[in-house]
Parts: structure tokens; C-alpha cells; sequence
């Protein structure tokens, strides 16, 4: 069966990790490659790593630093921000980028757009919508100038399939950095309009907001930044919490956490004593592959 | 350590995620090198075709650097192990209907068609999926309880059900998911984006073949 997805968002602004909060505050984290090696160690399914200040600033992305963290990355890596030809494209790539993520060149350009689908696949190119609600009905959006798209939402989203586009990456300025949960009532819509995957993305506080996320939607995949970031081990976590529910996603990480008891807010409780008594005697071996 | 005189080329067609397969390789710890020189793919124990891309483009830009000749005598004649990846194993087909007709290397006898899902499911077929497996293959030799790998295509290898060693399911339809015959293999998924079953996957087409 195929499984859902968990994507690590790496929000990346001037080379550094940072968390955002409703498009317009972003604190600190730290380096992505650090970041990067440690949601592949996590058992993460995917990492999209989008570059906010390049496009803003009209610069290519820093390819540099994406071979830096393609090094750490045995999942696949998704890249955005900066993209504005087919020639970044195959830099891309060769800086080991399995997907690219668009969403100013499809306005942009759409002719370019279109032409990365045909030379690299539609499977390598994922476009980026920003959805934010105006009064009862979910609008597309634009992150640079802050304002509405002049089309509906079923209206852009088939354009963006003509131009080739392999996924959707779905993300709601409204749940950005809010910790609400997932825009499940958007997303039911707007799996109505399209074929191809969805990824969603804004809003995800916990396990639960992705329990949520695959009870109600078909959605392909659910996206998180923040909240990766800030407690060791959160993506093995999170998905163990997920699979009590339904084996929906991945995990094959040594630690599963299959024991331990965990509360309400997605915090780990101690083992019960018979449990740790018997893992005094269980030796896990590193596996040399 | 014998890893490091197993030398292992990687295919350089100018499409194609080169660096994802090399990095992987090279965590393996063998000597790797990403190129289309005819002696130094003559001088390599194993050769790898990644493929991120569309078909046609992919096969132009293969004919172009004369891969096709070169590939036919080291893999079909000298019997080098191939490993195809992704699109690198769908161009081992005789033929592609991606965005037209297009001809393959054909290595394998089959052709890529595009996946029609019978049930409810999206195209491409993206994510983490379980392998059946059909035959026994070597590349599969160091693989524990979990069969999951990472796929990301629009379109399926079509052949004899002799030349399967795995299948996935996807759509309402039973997909393959990699290839083989004789000392040629082709993987549908992306093992080096499939974490540890990936690699496991990597050590295993090398070391026994």
C-alpha cells in the first residue's frame, strides 16, 4: 500500500533555518545541513527546502549550500525559492534536488514552467499555492505582494496542471506558523479540483493535526516546518502517534516508540516498569549496511 | 576493505540526479564517477543509469553523446551489471509513449506506458510504497522485514512477467516495480532516496554482481 507522507519544511531566509509566523515574523534556527541530517536520521519521508529571500531579492539559489545538505539527505529533497529558468533547474538537480518548487514563475513565466516539466518530468516539478480565505471562499494568494490572485482557486489550480505540474504544495497563509492545525476544510475543496497529489502545508501543531489531516482529507502528504525543529526525535514521535491510529505513514527507525506512552500534547511518558526491566537485556546492534 | 578498489560509474547524460546516486555510492565507500568517457566506463565493475527526466530528452541527449553504442557493448556484449533507476530503467524498454512515441535501448524487450489508475488514486505515483516481490533477486538479497522504497513516476514499465522480480500496487493496478535479466536490472523506485533499504539495495547489486 502506499503510504502517506510526512515533509519536513526547511524555511530557509539569508542561508538559515528560520521559523515563520504568518508570512512576516521569522525567528532563528540554525543551519540547514545540521537540520537536514537529523530529520534523515529521524526517519523523515521527505524535506522541502524553500529559499524565501532568493525570489524576493532576485537571487539564484545557492547551490552551494543545497549540495551541503543533498550530502545529509537519503530521502528525497524538494527545492524552491529562486528558480527562474530551465538552466537553474539542471543546477539544481546536479546539486542532488529531486523536485523543484515553483509558485512566482507560474506567473512570472508559465512558459518556463511548462518547460521544466517536458525536459525534467512532471514528477520534478511540485507548484506551490498560497491559499488565504476571503470572507467565505479560499482565494489564491501571493506571498510577494500580499494580494489576491485574479482567478478562482479551481481556475489556477487547472491552469497549473496544464503547465505539467506533478503536485501541489498546498499552503494556507491563514495556519501559517498559527499552530491550528491543518486547513482540512480548504483542502477538502480543493481535492475536488485536481488529480495530482497534494501536499499540505500550514497549521500542523502535532501528531494530531496529521491524524486529522489523513481521517479527513485524501490528501498525499502533510507538511510541518516549525514544529520539527524543537524536540529530538519529533518526526519518529509524531508518526509513532499516527500509527496507533492507522499504519498510514513510514517508520523504521530503531526507535519506534511501539512502548512508550505518550500524552495528550504529543509528550513522551515513561515505560511502564516490565517494559524497562526486559530492555535491560535487549542489545541493539548498529546495522553496518 | 575491497570497497575501495570496486570501482562504479555513474551515467552522465546531462539530465538525471547524478548527485543524489553518487552521494550514496560513495557512503557505501566504493570509488565512484560520474561520466560518459567510453574507457572509463569500460574500466568500471558496475555501471549505474540514474533518470530524473523526461524520455525523450533523456534518450536524445544518450544517442547524441553515442551512449547507446557504448552502453550495447560494455552491458549487452562484456556483460557489465546495469543498474537502470527510475527513468534509467524504463529506458532499457524498447519503446516510450511519454509525450509521443520514442524508442529505447531496448535491453529488456517491454514499453512505458502511462499508468491509468482502475481505482481512485493520483498520477504520478509518488511516495513510499511496499514491493511484492515475484522472483528472487539478487539485488534484494540484504533487504530485513521492511519492503518499502520510494517511487515517483507517471508512467510503467510494461514487459513479461519473466522479467519481474517486483511488483507494487498502485491505482487498482499491479505495477512493476523493478526489472531484470541477466546482468542487466532496472528499479522503478529511487533507491538512493529510499534511506536504508536504499542503500541496502546499492550494497547488495554490487557486491553480488
Amino acid at each position: 500500500m502506499l503510504k502517506r507522507r510526512i515533509i519536513a519544511v526547511l524555511t530557509v531566509k539569508d542561508d538559515i533555518v528560520v521559523q515563520s509566523i504568518g508570512f512576516q515574523k521569522y525567528l532563528p534556527i540554525g543551519k540547514p545541513e545540521i537540520a537536514v541530517e537529523f530529520l534523515n536520521k529521524w526517519g523523515i519521508d521527505e524535506i522541502a527546502y524553500n529559499d524565501i529571500s532568493a525570489t524576493a531579492k532576485g537571487k539564484k539559489p545557492n547551490f552551494e549550500l543545497i549540495k551541503k545538505v543533498a550530502k545529509k539527505c537519503f530521502v528525497p529533497l524538494a527545492v524552491g525559492g529562486g528558480i527562474s529558468s530551465l538552466d537553474d533547474v539542471r543546477k539544481l538537480t546536479q546539486s542532488g534536488a529531486d523536485k523543484v518548487i515553483v509558485n512566482n514563475l507560474l506567473l512570472q513565466n508559465p512558459s518556463a514552467v511548462k518547460s521544466i516539466a517536458e525536459n525534467f518530468g512532471n514528477q520534478c516539478l511540485v507548484a506551490s499555492l498560497d491559499i488565504k480565505k476571503d470572507v467565505d471562499t479560499y482565494k489564491p494568494y501571493h506571498y510577494l505582494t500580499q494580494k489576491y490572485l485574479p482567478y478562482t482557486l479551481q481556475e489556477w489550480i487547472s491552469q497549473i496542471e496544464t503547465l505539467g505540474a506533478g503536485e501541489l504544495l498546498i499552503n494556507s497563509v491563514d495556519r501559517d506558523g498559527s499552530y491550528q492545525g491543518f486547513d482540512i476544510e480548504a483542502l477538502k475543496v480543493i481535492q475536488n479540483f485536481t488529480s495530482i497529489p497534494i501536499i499540505a502545508l500550514g497549521g500542523a501543531k502535532n501528531a494530531h493535526s496529521f491524524i486529522e489531516l489523513f481521517k479527513q482529507t485524501q490528501v498525499d502528504a502533510g507538511a510541518a516546518g516549525n514544529f520539527f525543529h524543537f524536540t529530538e526525535h519529533s518526526v519518529n514521535i509524531c508518526k509513532a502517534q499516527i500509527n496507533r491510529v492507522q499504519a498510514w505513514v513510514r517508520l523504521e527507525t530503531n526507535a519506534n516508540y511501539q512502548d512508550n506512552p505518550i500524552d495528550a500534547e504529543g509528550r513522551l511518558l515513561k515505560k511502564e516498569d516490565d517494559i524497562l526491566e526486559h530492555l535491560l537485556f535487549v542489545k541493539i546492534e548498529k546495522e553496518i549496511i | 576493505m575491497k570497497y575501495k578498489h570496486t570501482q562504479i560509474a555513474i551515467i552522465d547524460y546531462d539530465l538525471g540526479n547524478t548527485y543524489s546516486v553518487l552521494n550514496a555510492i560513495e557512503f557505501l565507500g566504493y570509488k565512484v564517477l560520474v561520466t560518459s568517457d567510453y574507457e572509463k566506463l569500460k574500466k568500471a565493475d558496475a555501471i549505474i543509469l540514474p533518470g530524473v527526466g523526461a524520455f525523450e530528452a533523456a534518450i536524445k541527449s544518450i544517442i547524441r553523446k553515442g551512449l547507446d553504442k557504448i552502453l550495447a557493448e560494455l552491458v549487452l556484449q562484456e556483460q557489465k551489471p546495469l543498474l537502470g533507476i527510475c527513468l534509467g530503467m524504463q529506458l532499457l524498454a524498447n519503446s516510450s509513449e511519454e509525450n509521443g512515441f520514442h524508442q529505447g535501448l531496448g535491453f529488456i524487450e517491454g514499453s512505458v506506458k502511462k499508468i491509468i489508475p482502475i481505482s481512485d488514486a493520483t498520477v504520478p505515483h509518488v511516495g513510499w510504497n511496499d514491493l511484492n516481490m515475484v522472483q528472487d533477486s539478487k539485488i534484494y538479497s540484504k533487504l530485513k522485514d521492511s519492503k518499502n522504497f520510494y517511487f515517483d513516476h507517471s508512467y510503467y514499465f510494461e514487459c513479461e512477467s519473466k522479467y519481474v522480480s517486483a511488483t507494487c500496487s498502485y491505482g487498482g493496478l499491479s505495477l512493476a516495480a523493478s526489472v531484470q535479466k541477466n546482468n542487466i536490472f532496472g528499479v522503478q523506485f529511487h533507491p538512493e532516496k529510499s534511506q536504508n533499504n536504499g542503500l541496502r539495495l546499492f550494497r547488495a547489486f554490487i557486491e553480488n554482481s
